[in-house]
């Protein structure tokens, strides 16, 4: 959570007495809590039911683990979560970030490569226009709902359309297998001890931290999602927040497409990222922020794209035939959404015990 | 448009009321709606529906068509008791409304709109072509010839309206309601509208028409039923009424002129008035506003007074950037300039508390602090963000100064009484230093308490220099307040008077709109 930890504040602090309650109650109500003990609950359980969950070996210099797996194979999930958090908050959602991970790793790939007609490009050089891609498909999906005003889901379903099939015309629909050594570095890699991904997470949210924490962004983005009438009668330029937090959302999406095209070697435009944004969306959900705009949470968008991978590892680990795989993964993202319901709450509350 | 025509084509009715509400009593939590209010409504005659804001119309509509249930009373229609259920069961019954913002399918075609949930069918198909035949024969009788294959939102909002109003003759209906059918439409379609509820008039329909206009009032209606704190005032025939009769029993007794003589002179001697801050130069907006000059100086406090719909709001919103004027200059300082986004007005130190402070000023869940600095920071800018400590200061600060009553600051404001969150959004606009304060309706909806400690102290930011501008519904608030008043009235400007030449009568005339 950004700025608000005064959120469950101002009720407690009038009676001394309840004070050690009110700090539990406090603790308890932290946005963060719910996430966190439904992680919890997951890696107890793999714990317990897969040997060895939690050894981690050093091999290579390099640490190797399934909870090192985990948070691996999360690292294009996270930074997809990153950006649509933003989104989410101002009441909007992009439903074109699978597109833009097609997009950019295909872009990524074809350079770094080189075609018949045109030599490779350096890598730095490569990677900078798939990353350029990536925040044009942003500006568009910004103009669209910010100065067009499409709703959001119509409006990124344009791109979620036209990205992927842009990177299929560019490669003919073929698989482009990447052969430049340096390339993989990014996705495969390790940087002391850790997957150089892990590092591309932690930079992202640091650097969105900083600009919630540090700005006036999160401010900004909260009055927006919260009331967008009122925020542009406080002087607040609300188009251009907008454009900016869909430019960050696709930005997201492109590296999250380089990670997956450096690990895999190859740009599959048919199936990289290919329901992303879904996964996105549900990791923002778990996380606590409310599709309704307002309040966000951008660790919590964190923790909530590591429950998924979590959960799929799980079940993959436990030998649950795939038949029944989706079933699993629904029941539990029912109950993680459902506990955090306020209505279900407020029910419960009414009904006497 | 004039008063001239007070068309009274109609003869005083003599025959038994069509409709007739008697007794009617609503409360709602904590509020009553209304106490003993009734109608009655004659076939062949227009009659108006007037009081002030909330002085109990839309709740004794809404009772007519069946969204509420009265808690007492009875509704006889054509001599049986009705006792509506719903919108549908009113409609059933022949009492048909027409809304104030058109509730069409702008998508659909016009025929469509008119037939909508009751398409003709044939062979249990729907029969497009008699679905047609039958919404032009409908609209010409409306005097209305248009494509009906076309989709609805190809046309004006006249003619949406007109279209409306077919809908609600499509079915056998012996009362027609129009709920301020006329505060979107310029002068020419309000004409086109009237004359249209002239013919339905001489074919003995019944119509209540409701609206804040008092030209149109005049222009118009048979007869007025006048409402005011959701009882029944009385029931009047338009020519026996003056406007100022009718002002009078709508704003209830005279403003009281005490107030006035109370207030420090020593304090409104020392108000030169400086030189012009914002001059308004035939500044309009279509639909909203007619071209007003208005020149504020510095340090004058200069009421809006007028009934609701007569452009204050407009005006404001104008000034602000909120809505974009189509007509005219603004000068600022004696230069010109334009806006197009409050951003621009706030550029340029103008400030505007909204009188919709739930949608259009307070973000709820956001504490006292984030509400209080938010349109500083957004002067700043994005990336000089307020140290935290200094908004605190400046939280802590405000609330004091203002006594703004809050458990703490990082309470979240959706929290506060509506006193309390008006003074976080008056804080709000003073934490920018504005030259000029746009107040519309400040003391809406407040506890009295609040409502004092508000108009002094903007009497008090008047005292050291700031420019304000004051919109309030209640006279007595404007004239107390006010170093000038302007009289605004169907969407115009219509009279100007300084302090020493303010009473209360004069400007009930000018509101009313008799010769002031």
């Amino acid at each position: 959570m950004n700025a608000p930890l005064h959120d469950a504040a101002p009720a407690a602090s009038s009676s001394s007495a309840l004070d050690d309650q009110a700090a539990r109650f406090a603790l308890l109500r932290h946005p963060l809590t719910r996430p966190l003990a439904a992680l919890l609950v997951l890696l107890v359980l793999d714990a317990v039911l897969v040997p060895g969950f939690f050894h981690i070996a050093l091999r290579d210099g390099h640490l190797y683990g399934s909870v090192i797996d985990i948070a691996n194979r999360a690292a294009p999930l996270m930074l997809a979560a990153l950006g649509m958090t933003l989104v989410i908050a101002t009441r909007g959602i992009d439903i074109s970030v699978g597109a833009v991970v097609a997009l950019s790793g295909t872009v990524a790939a074809m350079l770094v490569n080189g075609t018949p007609g045109s030599p490779a490009m350096p890598l730095g050089a490569a990677l900078a226009a798939a990353l350029g891609v990536a925040l044009l498909c942003g500006l568009w999906n910004g103009a669209l709902v910010a100065g067009v005003k499409l709703q959001p889901i119509v409006a990124t379903l344009i791109l979620m359309t036209a990205g992927r099939g842009l990177a299929q015309l560019l490669t003919d629909g073929q698989i482009v297998t990447v052969y430049e050594d340096s390339f993989f570095y990014l996705g495969s890699g390790y940087l002391a001890g850790l997957p150089v991904s892990l590092f591309v997470v932690a930079a992202v949210f640091a650097l969105l931290l900083f600009l919630a924490r540090r700005t006036a962004l999160g401010l900004f983005i909260q009055a927006v999602g919260l009331n967008p009438v009122a925020a542009r009668l406080a002087g607040l330029r609300t188009a251009t927040l907008i454009v900016f937090v869909y430019a960050a959302c696709s930005l997201c999406a492109g590296m999250a497409g380089l990670l997956i095209t450096s690990n895999i070697k190859s740009a599959d435009a048919n199936n990289a990222g290919l329901l992303l944004e879904l996964d996105a969306i549900l990791a923002v959900t778990l996380g606590g922020t409310s599709l309704a705009g307002g309040r966000f949470s951008l660790a919590g968008s964190l923790v909530g794209a590591l429950i998924i991978q979590t959960l799929t590892y799980t079940i993959y680990s436990l030998g649950v035939p795939p038949e029944v795989n989706m079933v699993v993964k629904a029941i539990v993202v029912f109950v993680v959404c459902i506990s955090q319901s306020g209505e279900l709450r407020a029910l419960l509350k009414r009904r006497p015990a | 448009m004039q008063m001239s025509g007070a068309a009274k084509t109609a003869v005083e009715p003599v025959l038994e009321p069509v409709l007739e509400m008697r007794g009617i009593h609503k409360r709602f939590p904590g509020v009553r709606a209304l106490a003993d209010a009734g109608l009655r409504l004659f076939p062949g005659e227009v009659h108006t529906l007037m009081g002030q804001n909330g002085a109990g119309k839309s709740t004794l509509i809404k009772v007519l068509t069946g969204v509420h249930a009265p808690d007492e009373g009875s509704i006889v229609l054509a001599g049986r008791p009705v006792s509506p259920r719903s919108t549908q069961d009113a409609q059933n019954l022949g009492i048909s409304t027409v809304y104030q913002e058109v509730n069409l399918c702008p998508n659909l075609s016009v025929a469509e709109n008119i037939f909508i949930g009751r398409y003709p069918r044939r062979f249990g198909m729907v029969d497009w072509r008699a679905m047609r035949t039958q919404a032009t024969e409908l609209l010409a009788r409306l005097q209305v010839h248009v494509d009906v294959r076309q989709p609805l939102a190809n046309y004006p909002l006249a003619i949406q309206q007109m279209v409306a109003i077919a809908r609600a003759l499509s079915v056998e209906c012996r009362v027609l309601i129009l709920d301020e059918p006329t505060s979107s439409l310029d002068e020419a379609e309000v004409q086109t509208l009237f004359a249209v509820l002239r013919r339905l008039r001489e074919e003995g329909m019944a119509i209540l028409f409701v609206t804040h206009f008092l030209d149109q009032t005049y222009a118009i209606s048979d007869r007025i039923t006048v409402m005011r704190n959701g009882e029944r005032e009385g029931e009047y025939p338009c020519a026996e009424l003056s406007r100022l009769a009718l002002v009078n029993k709508m704003i209830g007794a005279s403003p009281d002129a005490a107030p006035l003589d109370a207030l420090d002179s020593a304090g409104d001697q020392a108000l030169e008035p400086g030189e012009v801050l914002v001059r308004t130069r035939a500044l309009a907006r279509k639909g909203a506003l007619a071209p007003v000059d208005v020149e504020l100086r510095r340090g004058e406090l200069l009421g809006l007074a007028g009934l609701l719909g007569s452009g204050r709001t407009e005006l404001a919103r104008l000034l602000f950037g909120a809505d974009k004027a189509d007509g005219g200059a603004i000068d600022v300082d004696g230069k010109s300039v334009t806006f197009s986004t409050p951003r621009d007005a706030i550029g340029h130190g103008i400030a505007f508390c909204s009188e919709d402070r739930k949608i259009e000023g307070a973000i709820l869940a956001l504490s006292v602090r984030e509400n209080l600095i938010l349109a500083l920071q957004a002067r700043a800018g994005l990336w000089r963000a307020i140290p935290f400590k200094r908004q605190q200061q400046l939280a802590e600060d405000f609330v004091k100064r203002l006594g703004i009553k809050t458990a703490s600051i990082e309470t979240p404001i959706g929290s506060l009484s509506g006193g309390n969150q008006q003074k976080v959004l008056l804080a709000r606009w003073l934490a920018t230093e504005p030259q000029l304060l746009i107040l519309d309706e400040p003391t809406r909806g407040i506890d009295v308490r609040a409502k004092q400690e508000i108009m002094d102290y903007v009497r008090q930011l008047c005292r050291q220099g700031m420019s304000i501008l004051f919109i309030s519904s209640e006279l007595p608030e404007v004239l107390r307040v006010a170093d000038r008043v302007l009289v605004m009235r169907d969407r115009q400007a219509c009279g100007s008077y300084r302090r020493g030449e303010l009473d209360d009568s004069s400007v009930l005339r000018a509101i009313a709109g008799e010769g002031a």
